[in-house]
């Protein structure tokens, strides 16, 4: 069978996941992937009905388990610099990021 | 006997009554740490060192927890509450924030966060007055069977037999608790990764129902599978745990609002008049082999089925009734649709890991999106961009109707099977694992092959409901054998009643007393 995941279809993912790879761990995943897809075909071969729902999570949440929903209202938090002293680059409270690619309009 | 040696409810009973202070408990375990663990894991680090070391851990912190036991001694003096668990030693996988400490995922692109604030299970067991000693390993973000896929090297190894893998993603709690460095730990369990490694190092493993301890501070992988739950070297002290876990909280709209039993107590009704099911569904593996490119089903190792139908004769002695023909036909179909539900929701959240909020950013000469880039490039192991690629591609537009939604359905038949089980029976008893804990090197790299060990655990993950690992004795080789126990949603009681039951049926064997030779 051939490979589902090609290097071109493999290259978009790369693209859209916005990941930085080698060549060789590149083959890695590739191989690794279509290997899991060969497993997850397996599944094909379950009858299901057009009627069996789908099941965002196994436990059923139901007005007796579930808690009530939050005010929808932003409390600022205690101690925004805290926060901050873990981000790889800040200047006057604000995260800094390198140049955002852009197009300068005419 | 030893301080570090004693049970969680033991040391709580002798905290409490003023027979020990938390200090000295702290104390004793500290130094066995220092005798068996050696080295911390460290990013970079050398896989191979130290080989007959544990090595659990990734963080110790003493002095907190030095300062956590005063204050629990303090207490005592001040005759104030201290807690159910006072003085008793903890260590925390590393998938969960606690203030003011790395909080690393074992991953490169945590390595330097310090998390600002504290998970809901560990506050709730701290303010009970565990003591926490530190972070323990994992794989990284929990994605792994065997804790090898773990950033931070050398990764733990198994307390019964150093060459050989802990299980994971837990396998850093699991080690920890089976070498005698901690009585409690708090793991997670996405596909049964706490209850693997339980079963891999020969200590009691608890997946609660899903939501019914609070994922707040849970660095997130599968956010519809993953639940938070005790490991422990007994039901009793695991059941403890989850006492002083469970619950509603505010910060998390999906742990439910239902009433927490009293498991100690409930745990002591034996099983008399439970019924407990049998699945043959349980007793084979199907699997997809890589190297002939075919599935291959085959069934458990005699002794690990020994274990199940020995534990089912005893548990009927003590008058449950055994029903043996409960169909589980959907079992097999647990790890394909594991790959597809899981890998979506990994790659959802792992988005979140850019290089810009926190975390590790890479030195970059271009502009944001290359930042983005080599940043998830340099710092996201193997397992991660396994885990990003795969989810993209199987909820993509054109692949989702045949992929992802059909992994949802399969999910409705898995939960289906069991909602039609626990109408016959109250509980299911069947093995833990297909084998017992593997070689290090000798899975690891085949992606597949180490996601099938999950497979007879998946299944609770898939439905929510909850599963226990019991140690059920060695085998030939001298390695822990699990037993396991699934129940109905939120009725972890039924767990404890089987478990505990098992362990009085078996408090005379031999195999109770055996201790890893450390």
């Amino acid at each position: 069978m051939n490979d589902e995941i090609t290097p071109d279809v493999f290259a978009h993912l790369v693209d859209l996941a916005a990941l930085q790879l080698s060549a060789q761990e590149s083959e890695t995943l590739r191989r690794q992937l279509n290997n899991q897809l060969k497993s997850i075909r397996e599944m094909l071969a379950v009858p299901l009905d057009e009627n069996t729902p789908v099941a965002s999570r196994g436990v059923e949440y139901t007005p007796q388990n579930s808690p009530a929903l939050r005010r929808d209202v932003a409390h600022p938090h205690p101690a925004p610099a805290r926060l901050l002293q873990g981000a790889p680059e800040v200047a006057e409270g604000y995260l800094v990021v390198p140049e955002t690619p852009h197009q300068d309009l005419k | 006997m030893e301080l570090f040696e004693l049970s969680a409810l033991e040391i709580a009973r002798r905290v409490r009554s003023k027979q020990v202070s938390a200090r000295a408990v702290l104390d004793s375990h500290l130094e066995r740490i220092a005798r068996v663990d050696g080295q911390a894991g460290t990013l970079g680090g050398d896989p191979q060192a130290e080989p007959q070391k544990i090595h659990a851990f990734i963080t110790l912190t003493a002095d907190r927890a030095r300062a956590q036991a005063e204050a629990v001694d303090a207490k005592i003096a001040a005759g104030q509450e201290p807690g159910p668990l006072a003085g008793v030693p903890l260590t925390v996988k590393d998938i969960f924030t606690v203030e003011g400490t790395p909080s690393t995922a074992a991953s490169k692109i945590l390595a330097n966060f310090i998390a600002p604030y504290t998970a809901t299970a560990v506050e709730r067991l701290e303010a009970a007055g565990a003591i926490t000693l530190g972070k323990v390993n994992l794989d990284e973000f929990t994605y792994g069977s065997s804790n090898e896929s773990s950033a931070f090297q050398p990764a733990p190894r198994n307390p019964w037999d150093t060459s050989r893998v802990p299980g994971g993603s837990s396998g850093g709690s699991a080690a920890a608790v089976a070498a005698y460095e901690s009585p409690l730990s708090l793991g997670t369990d996405t596909a049964g990764s706490i209850r693997l490694p339980a079963a891999y190092c020969g200590v009691v493993g608890l997946k609660p129902t899903y939501g019914r301890v609070s994922r707040y501070g849970l660095i997130a992988f599968g956010s519809s599978l993953d639940c938070p739950g005790p490991l422990a070297r007994s039901v009793s002290d695991a059941a403890l745990a989850l006492q002083v876990m469970a619950g509603p909280d505010p910060r998390d709209a999906t742990a439910a609002t239902v009433a927490t039993p009293d498991y100690l107590a409930e745990m002591e009704k034996d099983v008399r008049g439970l019924k407990i099911g049998l699945s043959p569904d349980y007793f084979r593996i199907t699997y997809f082999d890589a190297q002939s490119g075919e599935l291959v089903e085959r069934a458990l190792p005699p002794e690990i089925q020994n274990a199940v139908t020995d534990a089912a004769q005893r548990l009927a002695l003590r008058g449950a009734e055994i029903v043996e023909d409960i169909a589980m036909p959907h079992t097999q179909y647990g790890i394909p649709a594991y790959f597809v539900i899981s890998r979506v929701e990994a790659a959802s959240n792992l988005h979140r890991y850019d290089g810009v909020k926190y975390g590790y950013r890479a030195q970059s000469a271009g502009d944001l999106r290359e930042m983005y880039r080599k940043t998830r490039g340099e710092a996201f192991g193997l397992q991660p961009k396994l885990r990003i690629l795969m989810g993209m591609y199987v909820s993509a537009a054109q692949y989702s109707e045949q992929y992802y939604n059909r992994a949802l359905k399969v999910r409705s038949l898995i939960r289906r099977d069991f909602d039609e089980a626990f109408g016959r029976v109250d509980a299911l008893l069947t093995p833990s694992t297909p084998d017992a804990a593997f070689a290090i090197g000798g899975v690891y790299g085949d992606s597949v092959l180490m996601q099938y060990a999950d497979q007879l655990l998946v299944t609770g993950n898939h439905a929510g409901v909850p599963g226990m690992s019991v140690p059920a004795g060695f085998n030939a080789a001298g390695l822990p054998v699990g037993i396991h126990f699934f129940a109905p949603d939120y009725r972890e009681e039924i767990l404890f009643r089987a478990g505990y039951a098992y362990e009085q049926a078996t408090a005379a064997e031999a195999w109770r007393a055996k201790k890893p030779a450390l």
